[in-house]
C-alpha cells in the first residue's frame, strides 16, 4: 500500500507541498498561495439558506490548521493552545454538571448548521458519529477515540468537569488543529447543552459510565 | 421496476439486523448484510437505466441548433466516448480551461446543441420525476470506461495549477464546525457511525472511491455524478453551496482523479 500523505518542503520562500508517491514531481513544480485558494473558494460557493459566504472566511486557527505539517511549528502549536483557552466561557452559575439524559438526546442528534437545516433550529453535538459513548449505542464513529467508561476512569471531579465542559466547548484549547468543532467558541451549542454533555461524560449514573 | 426490487432488498436486508446480538457481531454482520446486498444486485444495478437514457440523449438531435452530442470533444477527438473519461478533468484548448466531464458536457449542450446553461444547471442533480440529463448522459459516459485504466495526466501549466489548487481545498478548513475535507478523508480506517471513510490522501483508498463514481444510490433512487458526490460533502462540511462546475469543483476533481491513476474505472456503481 502507498501512502502519499504530504510534508511540508520550503523551497525559497514559497512553501510547497511534495509527497513521497507518484506524485511528487508534478506537486513540486507549482506553488499556490494562500489568497489565491480564498479567492478560488469565494468565486466557486454560493450562499444557501443560513450557509454564508463567511463560512469561507478562516480564522487564524483554521488558516494555519490547513497547512499540512502544521504540527511541526511547535512554539505556534503551543501559542494556538493558549490563545484558544482564553476563549472558553464557564458557566456563570458555575455548575457544570446538566442532565445525562439531556446530553445523549445532543450527542444523538447531528441535525444543524446545514445550508438545508431550518435556520434557527436547535443544533446537535452528533458526538456519536465520531466517537463511542454508551454500550448500548453501537453504530459510533471512529474518527474521535472512545469516550467509553470517560467518567468512570477518570472520576467526576471538579477539575475533571472543567476540563470536560471546556474541551466540548474550544477542543483546540486542549488539542491544536483537533477534528473536533469548537461547540462553545464556534455557538454550535448553547451553555445548557454543553452541561448536559458534561454530565452525560461524568455523571455516574450515566450510560457513558456504566 | 428495479427501484421496488431494490427498495425490497434494502427492506430484507434491514430485517435482519434487529436478531443481532452483541456490538461487535452487530457490525460486522451488518458489513457482511451490505457485501451479500451489493451481490445481490450486481447483476442489475438500476444504473443500467440511466446508461441508456443517456446514450439516448448523447445521439438525439436536440436543442435550438437541432444537433446531436456526437461531435461533442471530451477530450479524446470529437465524439470519441471510449475511456474518455479516465483522462479527466484535463485542459482543453479551445475553452482554455481545465475541465471535467460535467463542465465539458455542459459546454457541448450549450454550444454545439444551443440548449439553456442556466436550465441544465439547475436541473443538473435530479429528484424523483425530476430527471436529470445531465446524470443520465454521465452515467452514459462513464459506462464507457468501465475497466480501463485512470490516466489522468498533469502536464499543461492549467492542469499542475488546478491539482496543486485541489491539493489546498483539500485541507481547506472553514465553516462553523472547521471542517475540511481531510477531516473524514485524511485518516485510514475511520468510520462516521457504521459508515467507512476512505481514506483519500492513500493510494489504494484513493482509487477504490475515485473509480466507484458515478454510482446509483439506493437510499435516494437516483444516480449521482461526482460533482453531487463534492456538494453534499461541502454540505455535510456546513460550507455553503458548491457551484455547479466552479473552479474549485474541478480543481477537487483534478487532485483526486489523478491520485486514482493506475486504478481501473469500476462505475456507475451502486452505494447504499
Amino acid at each position: 500500500m502507498q501512502n502519499f500523505k504530504p510534508m511540508l518542503v520550503v523551497a525559497g520562500l514559497a512553501l510547497g507541498m511534495a509527497s513521497a508517491g507518484v506524485a511528487a514531481a508534478d506537486r513540486a513544480q507549482v506553488a499556490v498561495g494562500e489568497a489565491e485558494v480564498m479567492g478560488e473558494m469565494f468565486r466557486s460557493f454560493n450562499p444557501q439558506g443560513q450557509a454564508g459566504l463567511s463560512r469561507l472566511r478562516q480564522d487564524d486557527v483554521q488558516k494555519f490548521c490547513s497547512t499540512p505539517g502544521w504540527q511541526k511549528q511547535k512554539a505556534h502549536v503551543k501559542q494556538l493552545e493558549k490563545e484558544q483557552l482564553a476563549t472558553i466561557k464557564y458557566p456563570a452559575d458555575g455548575k457544570l454538571l446538566g442532565s445525562w439524559q439531556a446530553g445523549e438526546r445532543v450527542a444523538q442528534t447531528g441535525v444543524g448548521m446545514q445550508f438545508s437545516d431550518a435556520p434557527g433550529s436547535t443544533a446537535g453535538g452528533n458526538c456519536y458519529a465520531c466517537h463511542q459513548m454508551s454500550a448500548e449505542e453501537v453504530s459510533f464513529g471512529t474518527i474521535g477515540p472512545s469516550l467509553r467508561n470517560f467518567g468512570k476512569t477518570r472520576g467526576n471531579t471538579e477539575a475533571m468537569q472543567r476540563y470536560a465542559y471546556g474541551k466540548i466547548y474550544n477542543s483546540q484549547a486542549y488539542s491544536a488543529c483537533s477534528n473536533m468543532p469548537r461547540f462553545g467558541h464556534s455557538g454550535i451549542l448553547t451553555e445548557q447543552q454543553m452541561k448536559d454533555l458534561t454530565a452525560l461524560l461524568l455523571d455516574p449514573n450515566s450510560p457513558v459510565n456504566k | 421496476m428495479f427501484r421496488k426490487l431494490v427498495k425490497g432488498c434494502l427492506l430484507a436486508t434491514a430485517c435482519l439486523l434487529p436478531a443481532i446480538a452483541t456490538a461487535q457481531s452487530a457490525q460486522s454482520d451488518t458489513v457482511k448484510g451490505i457485501e451479500r446486498y451489493r451481490e445481490l444486485l450486481a447483476d442489475g444495478n438500476p444504473a443500467d437505466l440511466w446508461e441508456a437514457r443517456g446514450e439516448g440523449l448523447w445521439k438525439e438531435t436536440r436543442g435550438s441548433k437541432k444537433a446531436s452530442l456526437e461531435t461533442c470533444d471530451l477530450g479524446k477527438g470529437p465524439g470519441v466516448v471510449k475511456g474518455a473519461y479516465t483522462e479527466l478533468p484535463r485542459y482543453f484548448k479551445d475553452t482554455g480551461r481545465v475541465m471535467d466531464l460535467e463542465t465539458r458536457l455542459l459546454h457541448c449542450m450549450v454550444g454545439i446543441q444551443g440548449l439553456d446553461e442556466a436550465a441544465i444547471k439547475r436541473n443538473a442533480f435530479g429528484a424523483g420525476t425530476n430527471r436529470s440529463d445531465m446524470e443520465a448522459l454521465v452515467a452514459y459516459v462513464t459506462s464507457e470506461s468501465k475497466g480501463i485504466k485512470m490516466k489522468v495526466s498533469i502536464v499543461h501549466p492549467r492542469e499542475k495549477e488546478s491539482y496543486a489548487m485541489g491539493e489546498k481545498i483539500f485541507f481547506y478548513r472553514g465553516g462553523s464546525h472547521d471542517f475540511a475535507c481531510a477531516t473524514c478523508h485524511g485518516e485510514s480506517d475511520k468510520r462516521i457511525r457504521l459508515q467507512d471513510l476512505p481514506n483519500l490522501l492513500d493510494k489504494k483508498d484513493a482509487q477504490r472511491a475515485y473509480t466507484t463514481w458515478p454510482a446509483y444510490r439506493v437510499s435516494q433512487g437516483e444516480l449521482r455524478t461526482f460533482q453531487w458526490r463534492l456538494f453534499d460533502c461541502f454540505r455535510q462540511q456546513r460550507f455553503p453551496a458548491l457551484e455547479y462546475g466552479s473552479d474549485a469543483s474541478i480543481a477537487l476533481t483534478t487532485f483526486l482523479a489523478k491520485n486514482a491513476n493506475g486504478a481501473a474505472f469500476n462505475a456507475p456503481a451502486l452505494k447504499r
